[in-house]
């Protein structure tokens, strides 16, 4: 069964086979390293044209893909960990995100940025957080973010090839050895693929939100927003909460986290009259602020109730047991939901 | 040098002196209107002036061919001007014209046209610069790619990373640093340790050095350098030491009148070159020039403004 990692390798593989224009760059992606968490494995034996180690420079990196990529090229590049990305902040900010608009729509920026967020690992401080938050609001952008519940390298290859602007790729580092959730898996769930509205250019399937539904459930009572590597951990307390203590609970996981489009939450919302949001970055103006903000002014007049499952405003310490402590997990999840019912 | 001398010179110098001198006459009359027009509100926002500078945009900029790509920053008329960018339209782009360069939406320093760009965050053009130089290397497209940098940019850091990176990928891309010995307010002596050829060097990059607002010797170092880079795909810097006769952008100057004098009479680059032009032919440039100048802004200034979308 396909991981994480195998489905991103073989669509960067794809990538390069299908474009000599698509360049992956990043720092240690060389074989035989292949990459720090090793989904450039192999590439570089295959396509050493087209796969190019740089110098330790984030901002420098970010920064010559955009000029490739104002030249007819569609790079990737990878930022080694999550936290270096603020090292490329003005060079996504101010140049990748800025010169379609400011040119007046005359060039494209197709530049993917890929980096791995998430704690977990004891790697401490500043190599554990889920940063991705920083970008949320800076317009012409998209962040999209794999799950298991979709297929991660379809998703990356229209990050790729289907959208002209800037993409900010946030992957998560214990995710990637996990296998991909196959429908043997989710027995217990139905599975709604919602079609967004609204997206820029042609995005195909892979961006659209999953819903898990409990099949042969009653009523849901709380409808959670989650995305990424927290989307698991809710497919685990939604268990765990039928089993044990028969509440029931609706899971919308989102691939697209800009832009932002929160009409999917609504069907099941109407139901459920309570929204959790639950993401793994600090809690102060992260993921779940904009999408309780969005989800008050847009159904809002139909009283709902609110929470957030998210880290404190914590650097994230090495020790096992602190970062366990301050990372959000299955009985967080659990114990928010109970809360709201 | 005397007029009479000037009939002396073979017609493709008189060419080149005078197609030198319009373009710099051009981007000096530019600037001097948007100045004293600014109060008349047909302009907002900021600007920043590249008086005294012209020589350098003019000598530098005759050289490249259609394909080469230019990358300015937020001192960029004169550079937008030389390389052959349109006075209408960049009139209108500060006006906030639907005719202007960047449908209003960029302003002074946000310009693009054809293969030119120009972004206001000083340093952060250096990579994008060394990706588009990497980027026309790996297409095989033959051009070089020409950078303007000012002695306060060479503060960012991510100017070295580029430099780092244009070397190691040896990309064919010439650094012009016109070291006006001011950053913003801040004179170069509390902004800079060390040698400006010397940072280029650190990183395998050969660096020359002129001090002049001559355009014809600008010219000439340019053109050994622009052919040497086609040929060898490879990084070059020239540093140019000139003088901005303007302030940063309005009313931001701290110097002294008396250097300010003594520069504007010293180091003035239209002086310079007008020692090399028959005084008929002078007149006659700048007369069109005048023209030029007052139709291109009364035709911006009659252009619709930019509708929000």
């Amino acid at each position: 069964m396909q991981t994480v990692i195998d489905s991103l390798n073989n669509a960067l593989k794809t990538a390069l086979e299908k474009d000599e224009h698509v360049l992956i760059l990043g720092e240690d992606i060389l074989d035989p390293y292949g990459g720090a968490f090793k989904v450039t494995r192999g590439l570089s034996t295959s396509f050493p044209d087209q796969v190019l180690t740089t110098p330790v420079s984030e901002a420098g990196i970010v920064g010559v893909a955009s000029g490739l990529a104002l030249r007819g090229f569609r790079p990737v590049v990878e930022i080694m960990f999550g936290d270096f990305v603020t090292l490329a902040a003005d060079q996504v900010i101010n140049h990748a995100a800025k010169f379609r608009y400011m040119y007046n729509d005359q060039v494209h920026v197709p530049v993917v940025i890929r980096t791995p967020m998430g704690g977990r690992r004891g790697y401490g401080p500043t190599h554990s957080q889920t940063m991705e938050k920083i970008f949320l609001g800076v317009p012409d952008i998209s962040i999209f973010a794999p799950n298991l519940f979709i297929d991660p390298g379809e998703l990356l290859l229209a990050s790729i090839f289907d959208v002209d602007d800037p993409v900010l790729f946030v992957e998560n580092k214990i995710q990637y050895t996990q296998k991909l959730v196959i429908d043997d898996d989710l027995q217990e769930f139905i599975i709604i693929n919602h079609q967004t509205s609204g997206i820029k250019g042609e995005i195909r399937d892979f961006t659209s939100p999953i819903q898990l539904s409990l099949r042969d459930a009653p009523s849901p009572s709380v409808t959670i927003a989650t995305y990424g590597y927290m989307a698991d951990l809710c497919r685990q307390a939604a268990l765990q909460l039928a089993y044990e203590e028969e509440i029931f609970i609706d899971i919308i996981i989102f691939s697209q986290l800009l832009p932002i489009d929160i009409s999917s939450i609504n069907s099941s919302l109407q139901k459920t009259g309570r929204l959790l949001v639950v993401e793994e970055g600090t809690v102060t103006s992260g993921w779940g602020a904009e999408i309780l903000a969005s989800s008050l002014e847009k159904y809002g007049n139909h009283h709902f109730r609110a929470m957030r499952v998210a880290s404190n405003d914590s650097p994230i310490p090495a020790a096992h047991i602190l970062e366990q402590t301050l990372l959000p997990g299955v009985e967080d999840i659990i114990m928010a939901v109970k809360k709201m019912v | 040098m005397n007029n009479q001398n000037t009939e002396k010179l073979d017609p493709e110098a008189n060419n080149l002196n005078e197609s030198l001198y319009r373009a710099m006459l051009r981007i000096r009359a530019f600037e001097e209107k948007v100045l004293a027009e600014f109060s008349s509100g047909n302009f907002r926002g900021t600007t920043h002036t590249y008086l005294g500078q012209e020589a350098n945009a003019a000598g530098v900029l005759e050289e490249i061919s259609e394909n080469d790509v230019v990358v300015s920053n937020h001192r960029s008329h004169g550079h937008f001007l030389a390389y052959g960018g349109d006075m209408h339209a960049l009139f209108a782009e500060l006006m906030g014209k639907t005719t202007g360069i960047c449908g209003g939406r960029g302003g002074s320093q946000h310009l693009h046209w054809n293969n030119f760009y120009s972004n206001g965050v000083l340093g952060g053009t250096s990579p994008v610069a060394a990706g588009i130089a990497l980027a026309e290397k790996l297409d095989k497209r033959n051009t070089i790619t020409i950078l303007f940098l000012g002695d306060g940019a060479l503060g960012e850091g991510v100017v070295y990373e580029s430099l780092n990176m244009a070397a190691l990928w040896s990309v064919p891309i010439l650094y012009i640093v016109e070291n006006n010995h001011i950053a913003q307010t801040t004179p170069i002596d509390q902004n800079f340790a060390g040698d400006i050829n010397k940072r280029f060097e650190a990183f395998g990059i050969d660096s020359e050095m002129i001090d002049s607002s001559d355009v014809i010797e600008i010219n000439t170092t340019a053109s050994q350098l622009v052919k040497k880079i086609r040929i060898e795909t490879s990084p070059h810097a020239l540093v140019i030491n000139t003088h901005r006769f303007g302030p940063h952008s309005k009313g931001d100057d701290t110097r002294s009148e008396q250097y300010m004098e003594d520069i504007k009479k010293m180091r003035d680059p239209i002086t310079i070159q007008t020692e090399r032009i028959k005084t008929s032919k002078r007149l006659e440039i700048e007369n069109d020039v005048a023209v030029e100048i007052e139709e291109a802004y009364n035709a911006a200034v009659a252009d619709p403004i930019s509708v929000f979308r």
